[in-house]
């Protein structure tokens, strides 16, 4: 009897704060809950980093220019930010609680195909809006049961096999490469496809491929590969890895008396490449969302913003999760209400969005845009320019 | 010579690199084992602590590779003997779960202390001038040379004092048994943090190479070359110091040579089906003895 009464004020005290969380729906009404899932931890927090900063811009422009009009009543943007770590898991549970917890209108991220794949599925699931900024892996915006493609999922930039086909074309019409090695992440998706994809394309435009080696997530010593590669005499070696094993596979190449070009994929494409690689990948050349050194107004207009509030020159996570922060809000202005399915029609009919990273217009019933890649090469502390590469 | 000589025995000097660093690291966990029958699940984060000191003080302090070398042995010295006395020492009556229970809550502290001061992979500026020597086709870096060379005259070092000294001979009789030797005079506590310090100063020797060898260190890398000089440890006869030392060469050269041989995702699953039956054959290890358990 003594236990019940020194219990009750108890319950009454937590009765009253779950009554108060529930919150006042009159104050809902004024905000739109955009969630974002970045790699804040993990392989590549410098990804995450430029994505977060990128969409905190693209919110605090948004809102300081009076939020966004849904049927004639502004909303402000919230931003649900969630780390997911790098990994597969924690990019499920962030978007099953930014969907089902925090209610969000659509969820922004993540950018790696390893965390997009599983969120585009709960996404999908849930029938949830969510744009990848910078997953190229086809299997993001494909149903893979069914082969046709997600109906809630889309994303701001090319895909894999694209890159691999564009890659392969330049090394053998710019770069003269008959025979190409190549040493690709087998337990990583974009790494893989984008390998696979450029063997295929290099070997029907006449070229072979002498080495096809791979490491595995976390690896630090490439010697055997290399030495294996090597072997082979290739013309170029094709190194389709994130800018971290970048840095310690061109070191350790460079070591073991491989002097050919190196040449890689957009996940190349963060400034810390440049540290972590000490000099060994000057004058290698990659592929690209958008080069800061041809851009546009619009894309001016970014990199001044971004260089005023985070003082320095936005990568291609950065200016990709701008763009699709722009295209979530375009799609907002359309949509008459915020169901979570009108903003999805809204959005597949965005057929050309004047973004960052060049015009993107999106073909019925594919969350795939149409547009071009760019080719760089690292020249000291920079990556410059060489070349639109046409899709 | 051949090409074929000369590509097995480039694929040989890289498994030598591999297997130096590998039984720096197992040397910690089999003295630590020999001495207290524990076994430190932190010695691995140990290893990455000697890497971010080496980052420390060759980017921020701008030290040559000697100071940085010995001032990284030092540090990671002192942190094992702290380990021990504020983490272990409390422990060694309790039960043995208890105390690997704590090792692993160490390693987790460790690796998310470094992740709370900074996320970022670190690059380790060039501590050596590289050069790479060509001998018959055969290339031979300066950071290779160390890396092979220091590693063999410390395991040598450690050989000497274990079975030359009087502290290594203190050792090995506080391993034999803890109830009579403290009354023969032997101050067992400063024998178990002197083991400390030797196991946790090599590590740090092991995180400075390994640092050297591979440029970008992060707080998750002394989780998997941990569990793997761990194993080279029990392969070779857990408790046994020359043990370690035959199963880390064999693990690195099992691995080399797998990549060599296969694709390299058949890498881990060969080298470990390999230790797997060698542990089935000789169950101490390879230099282990049985131990005789009296009731």
């Amino acid at each position: 009897m003594r236990k019940t009464i020194s219990l009750a004020p108890l319950f009454v005290v937590i009765t009253t704060l779950l009554l108060a969380s529930c919150g006042d729906p009159t104050n809902k009404k004024d905000t739109i809950k955009v969630g974002l899932i970045v790699e804040l931890t993990g392989d590549m927090p410098a990804v995450g980093a430029s994505s977060r900063n990128a969409a905190q811009l693209a919110v605090s422009e948004i809102n300081a220019a009076g939020g966004i009009a849904i049927s004639g009543k502004p909303h402000q943007v919230e931003l649900i930010i969630e780390d997911n770590a790098s990994k597969a898991d924690q990019s499920v549970a962030a978007a099953n609680k930014l969907i089902s917890q925090d209610n969000v209108v659509a969820i922004v991220g993540p950018n790696a195909s390893l965390g997009a794949i599983p969120a585009a599925e709960i996404a999908e699931y849930n029938k949830t809006l969510l744009i990848t900024p910078w997953s190229t892996n086809p299997k993001t915006t494909l149903d893979t049961s069914s082969g046709k493609p997600k109906r809630y999922v889309f994303r701001a930039c090319y895909t894999d096999p694209f890159e691999g086909r564009v890659l392969a074309r330049f090394v053998i019409d710019k770069l003269g490469a008959k025979k190409a090695a190549v040493l690709y992440d087998v337990a990583s998706e974009a790494p893989k496809s984008q390998a696979d994809q450029f063997r295929q394309t290099f070997t029907e435009l006449g070229g072979q491929t002498v080495a096809f080696e791979t490491y595995t997530t976390g690896d630090r010593d490439f010697s055997a590969q290399l030495t294996k590669i090597k072997s082979t005499g290739p013309d170029i070696v094709f190194l389709p890895a994130y800018y971290n094993d970048v840095g310690l596979i061109a070191q350790q190449a460079r070591r073991a008396g491989i002097n050919q070009p190196l040449v890689g994929s957009d996940a190349w494409s963060s400034p810390e490449l440049i540290k972590l690689s000490g000099g060994g990948v000057e004058g290698d050349y990659f592929a690209n969302h958008y080069a800061t050194d041809i851009a546009t107004p619009t894309a001016k207009k970014f990199i001044a913003a971004y260089g005023n509030k985070y003082s320095n020159t936005p990568d291609d996570v950065a200016a990709l999760t701008y763009d699709a922060m722009g295209l979530l809000f375009e799609a907002l202005k359309k949509s008459p209400t915020l169901d979570r399915i009108a903003v999805r029609d809204a959005m597949s009919a965005i057929s050309d969005y004047n973004g960052v990273t060049g015009t993107i217009k999106f073909t019925t019933d594919s969350g795939d845009p149409v547009k071009s890649a760019v080719i760089m090469q690292v020249k000291g502390d920079k990556f410059v320019w060489v070349m639109n590469a046409a899709p | 010579m051949s090409d074929e000589v000369v590509y097995w025995l480039q694929q040989t000097l890289n498994a030598l690199q591999l297997g130096s660093i590998y039984a720096l690291i197992a040397l910690g966990y089999t003295m630590v084992y020999g001495i207290l029958t524990m076994i430190n699940f932190a010695h691995g984060d140990v290893f990455m602590i000697g890497a971010f000191f080496c980052f420390l003080l060759s980017s921020m302090l701008g030290l040559t590779f000697a100071p940085t070398l010995l001032l990284t042995m030092l540090g990671t010295a002192l942190l094992g003997v702290v380990i021990e006395r504020l983490a272990y020492k409390p422990l060694r009556q309790a039960p043995r779960v208890s105390a690997i229970i704590t090792a692993l809550g160490v390693g987790l502290f460790l690796e998310n202390f470094t992740l709370a001061l900074s996320p970022y992979p670190k690059h380790i500026p060039m501590l050596l001038e590289n050069v790479t020597w060509n001998l018959h086709g055969i290339s031979l870096s300066s950071i290779q040379a160390v890396i092979i060379s220091l590693s063999l005259g410390l395991m040598l070092l450690l050989d000497y004092i274990v079975h030359r000294t009087s502290i290594g001979m203190a050792m090995r009789a506080i391993s034999w048994d803890k109830t009579y030797v403290p009354l023969m005079g032997i101050p067992v506590d400063l024998i178990i943090s002197i083991t400390f310090a030797i196991g946790a100063g090599l590590a740090g020797a092991a995180g400075t190479m390994y640092a050297l060898a591979y440029p970008v260190i992060d707080p998750y890398m002394g989780i998997t070359v941990g569990w793997k000089a761990f194993i080279c440890a029990v392969v070779g006869g857990i408790g046994n110091i020359r043990g370690a030392m035959v199963g880390a060469f064999i693990l690195g050269g099992v691995e080399i040579m797998v990549v060599a041989f296969f694709p390299s995702t058949y890498r881990d699953f060969v080298a470990f089906t390999l230790l797997m039956l060698l542990i089935v054959i000789r169950p101490y290890g390879i230099l282990g003895k049985p131990r005789i358990q009296k009731v």
